[in-house]
């Protein structure tokens, strides 16, 4: 029969098939354990006196709370310390690889998984923090789950579960130059709105998507959560190969020969059946910023803040007009106009070594605009070590920028890097919410190249705004890496 | 989870309606790390009320909540369950629970039960006349007894199967464990472990500093 490319991965973990309305039990490849959603399932272990089945199936890193600063100094906020500590010792307690706070595999759970070569296509992939759909870009079954769902699959390696919905979304043609793979997904998450894709897989396909890097096909994923989805998948093709191979966990030998058979068959069947399907044209995009205070509230940046009063939903209109009186914006004010006072260039959708690149690439030779802080905080220690390797730290340290360590940081704001009250940023992280990057904070969710812009100018802007063009070939910052993606030099 | 067939304790009345689950833990018990100690964390906003009902000598030790409809609405947090369940409390009755609440105490081994609202009226009468009433709540018959009357209350059969057997989530699951058992030996040798760990070439991780 033939099937998607998420029916496939399902069905290749299933260890029990559910009957009369009782859910599947899928078997899980690989958790991923933070120190925020993990202490009570630990602990729900320890009071029932489990242990962790599979500890050679799980890994552990401490990124949500972590300071970018300081690093070798204790952690001065309480609640933080308290959480990192409990992690530490669960980890020795229960026998599970960890990377902390010094270590060269510390970062962003969902940098650690990739770099490291234990994300695969055909895996499933579960970890409590919803944006484990990053995983997804390699073609394996990857979602968030909550600390009792933690707590199962550290005592079961499984999870019981009732199957996705499937949604193809196609996105045909060529980026423009300027634009990335984070203006493709803010463009489909303001298609098809925040709750568009809820109870479904979404399968990200079409010439646009085959284009793509690897790190630029993990923005896409990891956003698939902003737009009410379970789940983010794309087909691994040779992209995918070439990206794993020489990892640390990769396979090697024979059985990366069977890996490779096998992942060649992950995609879904030409006449497989999507419970719902999505197209969008790449030439047609342009640069985007989200305006509100939610993910699906986003605009060209050619557009204008829109006027609630030209809406016609009520629902929309009244949403509008709380989301403007928070960002403390005007209906009517061109997108460009919007003066920023922070520009926050890291988190698991744009931390990695291909967005620096990119954003050192535009900031080379410029200073920041007067008045705007701007961080720059790489999604794990290596990512940040590599940057040092090609100079990119220097090169942001003279644009004025803070050039930080790893973690989180202020794309959620549980580490001392927030905003302000009233205080705006344009942000490269996944989520407007209020008050998420600090009480009273206002983020406008922007790419890499459209955060480098906005720092140089001091107001929201794409590199159309630049006096550039000539100097940087715009052409290589669409799908393709900005400078080729060398292979990792492990030895 | 232990077994619960029967239950008897001391019921206590919450004539309250829409109690949701910041009601019932607020927000900021959730940066605790642990999973039990959360009795002190039940109802906080109300506690610091001497009339309210669990300040009441003759209800502090009850164990079965009898509320009004539309207990546990809001916020999905499972710290709603454990603060109740540290308390002491093993039941609580309501005309209508909100969903992930009731899916959660299921899970918890906190029995939710639907009772009709006019049952809810008349056990409410009998804890307030006579303080300190013991309720008996019988899964096997799903009755609840007060004093000399006897109502009936809803749920469902899965729950209550779960509730009788004492077996949470991951008690279910490991059912099965010859299944899971089966299964890992077929996986195949390429995918992927994380013990022993391959290392990338350590390097040293110096700390960053501010730009000056």
């Amino acid at each position: 029969m033939a099937g998607t490319l998420a029916e496939k991965v399902w069905e290749a973990h299933l260890v029990r098939r559910g009957t009369g309305g009782s859910p599947d039990l899928l078997y899980i490849d690989l958790h991923l354990v933070h120190e925020v959603t993990s202490p009570q399932a630990f602990e729900g272990l320890r009071l029932a006196g489990r242990k962790v089945r599979r500890p050679d199936l799980t890994i552990a890193t401490e990124d949500h709370n972590t300071p970018t600063l300081d690093i070798d100094l204790p952690i001065a906020d309480l609640t933080s310390r308290t959480q990192i500590d409990t992690l530490r010792n669960n980890a020795r307690e229960f026998g599970v690889r960890i990377h902390s706070l010094g270590d060269a595999d510390q970062g962003i759970v969902h940098q650690v998984g990739p770099q490291l070569g234990l994300t695969m296509p055909g895996l499933t992939v579960v970890c409590g923090d919803s944006h484990t759909s990053t995983h997804g870009a390699f073609g394996a079954l990857a979602f968030g789950i909550g600390t009792s769902e933690v707590e199962h699959v550290l005592a079961t390696q499984t999870l019981p579960l009732s199957p996705f919905k499937t949604m193809a979304i196609t996105v045909n043609g060529a980026l423009p130059p300027g634009t990335t793979s984070k203006d493709i997904i803010l463009a489909i998450i303001a298609k098809i709105g925040t709750g568009g894709g809820q109870g479904y897989v979404l399968e990200y396909r079409g010439e646009a998507i085959r284009n793509l890097s690897m790190e630029a096909r993990m923005t896409i994923c990891n956003m698939s959560i902003e737009a009410g989805a379970r789940a983010g998948m794309i087909a691994p093709d040779e992209t995918t190969f070439e990206y794993l191979e020489g990892r640390p966990h990769a396979p090697e030998g024979e059985d990366w020969d069977a890996a490779v058979e096998y992942w060649r068959t992950l995609r879904s069947d030409d006449d497989a059946v999507f419970d719902a399907e999505v197209v969008l044209e790449a030439s047609d995009l342009e640069p985007y910023v989200t305006w509100g205070t939610n993910p699906g509230q986003g605009l060209p940046l050619s557009a204008s803040v829109p006027v609630p009063a030209e809406i016609a939903d009520e629902n929309e209109r009244v949403a509008a007009e709380r989301a403007l009186e928070y960002m403390g914006l005007e209906g009517g004010t061109p997108l460009r106009d919007v003066k920023v006072d922070t520009v926050f260039i890291g988190s698991c959708t744009n931390g990695r070594i291909e967005d620096l690149r990119s954003v050192a690439k535009v900031l080379q030779g410029r200073k920041k605009a007067d008045d705007v802080r701007v961080l720059v905080v790489p999604a794990s220690a290596r990512v940040r070590i590599q940057a040092e390797a090609e100079g990119l730290d220097v090169i942001f340290k003279e644009f004025g920028a803070e050039w930080r360590n790893a973690g989180c940081s202020m794309c959620l704001g549980m580490n001392p890097d927030q905003l302000a009250p009233g205080e705006r940023s344009a942000s490269t992280s996944n989520r407007n919410f209020e008050g998420r990057q600090g009480k009273g904070g206002r983020t406008h969710l922007v790419s890499p190249l459209v955060a480098a812009a906005t720092a140089v100018r001091g107001t929201l802007s794409s590199l159309a705004d630049l006096d550039l063009p000539g100097d940087v070939d715009l052409t290589t910052f669409d799908g393709s890496p900005l400078a080729p993606l060398e292979a990792p030099s492990y030895v | 989870m232990e077994k619960i067939t029967t239950h008897t304790g001391v019921g206590v009345p919450l004539r309250r309606s829409n109690v949701d689950t910041d009601q019932i833990i607020p927000a900021v018990y959730l940066k605790r790390v642990t999973r039990t100690g959360f009795e002190d964390a039940l109802f906080a906003a109300w506690r610091g009320d001497p009339s309210f009902v669990l300040n009441q000598e003759a209800y502090t030790n009850g164990s079965v909540l009898v509320a009004g409809p539309d207990f546990g609405t809001g916020s999905s947090r499972e710290h709603a369950v454990w603060a109740l369940k540290d308390y002491g409390f093993r039941v609580v009755l309501a005309s209508r629970f909100a969903d992930i609440f009731r899916g959660n105490s299921g899970k918890q081994g906190l029995v939710a039960g639907v009772v009709a609202q006019e049952d809810v009226e008349l056990l409410w009468k009998i804890l307030e006349t006579k303080p300190g009433t013991e309720v008996t709540v019988d899964l096997e018959h799903r009755t609840v007894h007060a004093d000399d009357v006897t109502v009936p209350f809803q749920i469902d059969d899965y729950t209550r199967w779960r509730l009788m057997e004492g077996l949470d989530d991951i008690g279910l699951t490991l059912q099965n464990e010859a299944d899971i058992t089966a299964f890992e030996a077929t996986r195949e040798a390429w995918r992927p472990r994380t013990l022993p760990a391959k290392h990338l070439p350590s390097v040293p991780v110096e700390p960053a500093r501010p730009v000056s």
